[in-house]
């Protein structure tokens, strides 16, 4: 008993010192409580980021009427209570900004990559707990930011979160383009040191950290693609800093990388031989991959929780495995399918196509691999789960209109039209969405120690999942009638005067959805309080953070940290009394291992 | 209208209320403080899959039949067909793989639903099935590619021709202009350095020095002669914009500082297009909507809507200010010799700045 003591304090050094207030729960570097703060500022910026997106579908359905909650969320940009076209345009910009980076990048990477990176491969902390608690702050200050600029003079950016220039570049040009453009890019700046900082950590300690007995090729899915992801960001981040920072230069130091030929307000302005073109090459570079930053996190929750409730293996882990490569690859050599119509030389668009429709090979194998996982299992339909189904529903539905959108042809007469907003939102938002909520309604238990409840749970799927489709299929329809997105309204055209119903209802699934998410919220706030107490393993799952205890410690084990003996999907194998077995537990003589 | 909808916005909030209270009093049952599903869970969360199912498809029937008919009439251009062609095979490869994947997905969810007891089979791996599933994309998708990129390919090889008629289509915060070559066929040089020069009569920035633009004709609505070929040239003088010309399958980008190119041929006149059966129908659904819409409008003592007559239209579709949501102009699709007629009424650059 003595000696397991001492061991134990030899290899937690350090981590018996007192702790005060401000180091546990505000400069924390423990990489539990920093996942909890990645996860509660991820939430709140979650709820500016629906909320806004319920503010212009109330436009949307009832466009250029007077309403009272404009007037009293918008003041003076809702004159009379009807919202302002700039109002409209920043709400729009803001919502896809604050939902791509700072709710399903920083939220969902960013809690769960922190929470299980360690705890998955048998590690005390993150390589460096310094590095990632700057990390989170540097995340903390961007969205200050960011939700700062929200409350400038001149209103925030409003060129769309794409911020293209010269709109975004030209304060003349709108007036978001004053200091909330600014206010913007500052913060995505940010951003983006924290984003850096945040993946080389988990680079480092992926490559360094894992226990003995944890080969790379008993990582679980989730390590896999949470190491991925983040050298997706590694190499693609940097990259939007660069468009940031040219930006900045053409807006303040009177420099023409992205400007060329303008008259504008009365005005022939200098710029000269700078294009558009490039810094749309240049942030799309980062934009196609960040597709995947945002959805391969979720797609490796998924593949745990999925694994875990059929209580199968997952099927064809080297496929899978496989295909995060391949996607993670891929993702970096198609960005120009946002391009095709850019004007760019239409031989690049031929390229592109070819590579874009490359990403539907992988993507089909996970898919299948989901399904087949589920045949002949013994689904256990937690929350958890049936976010988890949820996803690979949404992710087969929005993906397969992406071979529409991929193929340059195609994309002609549905580029920026409603075609565009239903995919992405389906294939990324709403899945990347789901997967965050499997992965807290899953995790919950190890986070806070609480259960969540189930009743409730169910409530929050069905009403999302009816709604989600409810909202996103019927755009479809509008976007093949022709319906440019980013309109603040459609009654400039009276030929799409017989869309306006289904705009009326496609608001209706909207507000229900968003209904919808008040119930998680109080689920979540309820469940820390006042929560069943959790098991130490209450799903009984094969991966090592179910083996630290229920309490949080720094250092995650008492003891020794635990050795891995076998792959983390060994759900109902033959010879085994109980239908899981801990990565922990050595092989019965005689055992085989998988050879997956 | 809008107040039934309201009314029924509050009624369904107000269930959804209630429904969630009933919740909350069932939930301090005890049975139902954990979050771990049960068989009783299963079995219900089970069947809610599988009726899941059912709702998809219901969705996906029901939007057919009841907004089928806003989806873009027949292409009123010539490389549009074969536009069309390849997006129709898309859409029955994209559904038949939905209903067959959603299917699988959301039938083994209610089918292998789980009880206590009961064991999963273990079964982690199975090289053949993985190569089938990976093989199929790859030929499907291989075939898709070749036929995208023999379209593509077609439609964006603009050649210059001495057919072919030559349009500018010039973009700015939130109108569109159109410049005509005129009788020698060339457009004169252009730029917006020379915008200011007349009194600001010259309205697209041509080049006052430059023979080729003299008889160059600004207008600010789009004629085209049918049967014959367009080649536009896009420009822009202050932000992106794009010209999207959704009824002829066509979009190019107008980028500030460079000339951008799209080409086609109109192959159906405004005229027959108004003819057209499925416009017909359209146009009548658009103008009993508008009726309506006047009625409240008379009612709170303002004009009424005038009915609607269909006519193509370029809109800009990349994010461009304000009043993106407003920045179209009238296209024309007529016969050569009403073109003709049309054009001869229209001033020349020379007219305008003398």
């Amino acid at each position: 008993m003595s000696t397991v003591a001492a061991h134990a304090h030899e290899e937690d050094h350090g981590h018996h010192h007192k702790e005060t207030f401000m180091t546990k729960y505000i400069f924390s570097q423990d990489h539990k409580m920093i996942a909890k703060q990645y996860l509660i500022t991820g939430l709140f910026m979650g709820i500016i980021g629906i909320a806004m997106s319920l503010l212009f579908r109330i436009q949307l359905a009832w466009p250029e009427q007077s309403f009272t909650i404009f007037e009293v969320l918008l003041g003076k940009w809702a004159p009379d209570g009807v919202m302002d076209p700039n109002v409209y345009l920043a709400l729009v910009t803001i919502h896809g900004t604050i939902m791509v980076f700072f709710v399903l990048t920083a939220g969902l990477s960013g809690t769960f990559s922190n929470l299980l990176i360690p705890l998955q491969i048998g590690a005390r902390d993150m390589a460096s707990g310094l590095l990632n608690m700057i990390s989170f702050w540097l995340f903390f200050l961007s969205s200050a930011i960011m939700v700062a600029s929200l409350f400038v003079e001149a209103g925030p950016a409003a060129a769309g979160w794409t911020i293209y220039p010269p709109l975004s570049a030209l304060p003349q040009a709108q007036p978001g383009s004053g200091l909330g453009m600014t206010l913007w890019l500052v913060s995505m700046a940010i951003f983006i040191a924290s984003s850096l900082l945040g993946s080389l950590n988990y680079i480092v300690t992926v490559l360094n950290l894992r226990t003995k007995g944890m080969t790379m090729s008993r990582l679980p899915l989730t390590i896999w693609a949470f190491f991925v992801t983040a050298i997706i960001g590694v190499v693609s981040f940097p990259v939007l800093l660069s468009a940031a920072l040219l930006l900045i230069m053409d807006r303040s130091f009177g420099t023409s990388f992205f400007l060329s030929d303008i008259f504008i307000q009365g005005e022939v302005l200098h710029y000269q031989g700078g294009s558009p073109v490039l810094y749309e090459h240049l942030f799309w570079f980062l934009g196609h991959p960040e597709v995947y930053i945002v959805l391969l996190p979720a797609l490796g929750i998924t593949s745990e929780i999925i694994a875990t409730n059929a209580r199968k293996p997952i099927f064809g882990y080297r496929a899978m495995v496989a295909s995060i490569l391949a996607i993670a690859f891929l993702s970096t050599i198609v960005w120009g399918h946002h391009m095709f119509i850019s004007g760019m030389n239409p031989f690049l668009g031929s390229v592109f196509t070819f590579t874009t429709l490359l990403i539907a090979i992988p993507s089909a194998v996970k898919a299948f691999n989901y399904i087949t996982t589920l045949w002949k299992g013994n689904l256990q339909l937690n929350p958890a789960m049936l976010f988890s189904i949820g996803l690979v529903s949404t992710f087969i539905s929005g993906g397969l209109t992406g071979i529409i959108l991929g193929d340059s042809t195609l994309d002609i007469n549905v580029h920026d039209t409603y075609f565009v907003v239903a995919h992405f939102h389906l294939v990324m938002g709403i899945s990347a969405l789901y997967g965050l909520f499997a992965g807290v309604y899953h995790w919950f238990p190890k986070m806070f120690g609480k259960m969540m409840n189930k009743n409730l749970g169910y409530v929050h799927f069905w009403v999302t999942a009816v709604c989600a489709y409810g909202v996103f299929f019927p755009m479809h329809f509008i976007g093949m009638a022709g319906l440019p997105r980013r309109y603040y309204t459609n009654t400039a055209f009276p030929y799409f005067d017989d869309i306006a119903d289904i705009n009326v209802v496609i608001s209706i699934f909207a507000f229900t959805a968003g209904a919808a998410q008040l119930v998680f919220l109080y689920n979540f706030i309820n469940s820390i309080f006042y929560g069943k107490k959790a098991e130490e393993n209450p799903w009984k799952s094969n991966t090592l953070e179910w083996t630290t205890p229920v309490e949080h410690m720094h250092g995650n084990w008492p003891g020794e940290i635990p050795h891995v003996h076998r792959w983390a999907y060994d759900y109902s194998k033959p010879g085994q009394e109980e239908d899981w077995v801990s990565q922990i537990v050595p092989l019965k003589e005689g055992e085989e291992e998988l050879q997956h | 209208m809008t107040t039934l909808l309201i009314l029924t916005v509050l009624v369904l909030i107000g269930i959804s209320i209630w429904q969630i209270s009933k919740m909350f009093e069932l939930s301090q049952t005890d049975r139902n403080t954990t979050e771990i599903a049960d068989d009783r869970d299963n079995n219900t969360q089970g069947k809610l899959m599988f009726a899941f199912l059912v709702f998809i498809y219901l969705l996906t029937l029901y939007s057919f039949y009841a907004w089928g008919d806003v989806l873009l009439p027949e292409s009123a251009s010539e490389h549009g067909t074969d536009y069309d062609n390849l997006l129709w095979i898309s859409f029955a490869l994209i559904f038949f793989v939905q209903t067959i994947t959603q299917a699988l997905l959301h039938y083994f969810a209610y089918k292998y639903r789980g009880e206590k007891g009961k064991k999963a089979l273990f079964y982690a791996d199975n090289d053949r099935l993985e190569a089938i599933w990976t093989i199929i994309p790859v030929i499907t998708l291989a075939g898709l590619i070749l036929y995208g990129l023999y379209t593509w390919t077609n439609i964006m090889q603009v050649e210059e021709n001495d057919e072919a008629l030559v349009v500018e289509l010039y973009a700015q915060q939130f109108n569109w202009k159109a410049r005509y070559a005129g009788n020698d066929g060339v457009l004169g040089d252009a730029n917006v350095r020379f915008l200011q020069d007349f009194d600001g009569k010259n309205l697209v920035g041509i080049d006052a020095t430059d023979p080729n633009g003299l008889d160059d004709v600004v207008v600010q609505e789009l004629h085209l002669p049918v049967g014959r070929e367009v080649i536009f040239k896009m420009r822009s003088q202050d932000v992106l914009h794009s010209a999207y010309m959704p009824h002829f399958r066509a979009q190019m980008n107008c980028v500030p500082g460079m000339i951008t190119e799209f080409a086609f041929k109109p192959t159906v006149t405004t005229e027959e297009m108004r003819q057209n059966p499925d416009m017909v129908a359209k146009v009548k659904k658009i103008n009993k909507i508008r009726s309506e819409n006047s009625k409240e409008l008379v009612a709170n003592g303002e004009e009424a809507l005038e009915p609607y007559i269909f006519d193509y239209v370029l809109l800009c579709n990349k994010i461009c200010g304000a009043s993106h949501y407003n920045m179209q102009m009238k296209i024309v699709v007529e016969t050569p010799e009403e073109y003709n007629q049309w054009m001869a009424e229209q001033q020349t650059f020379a007219q305008v700045i003398q």
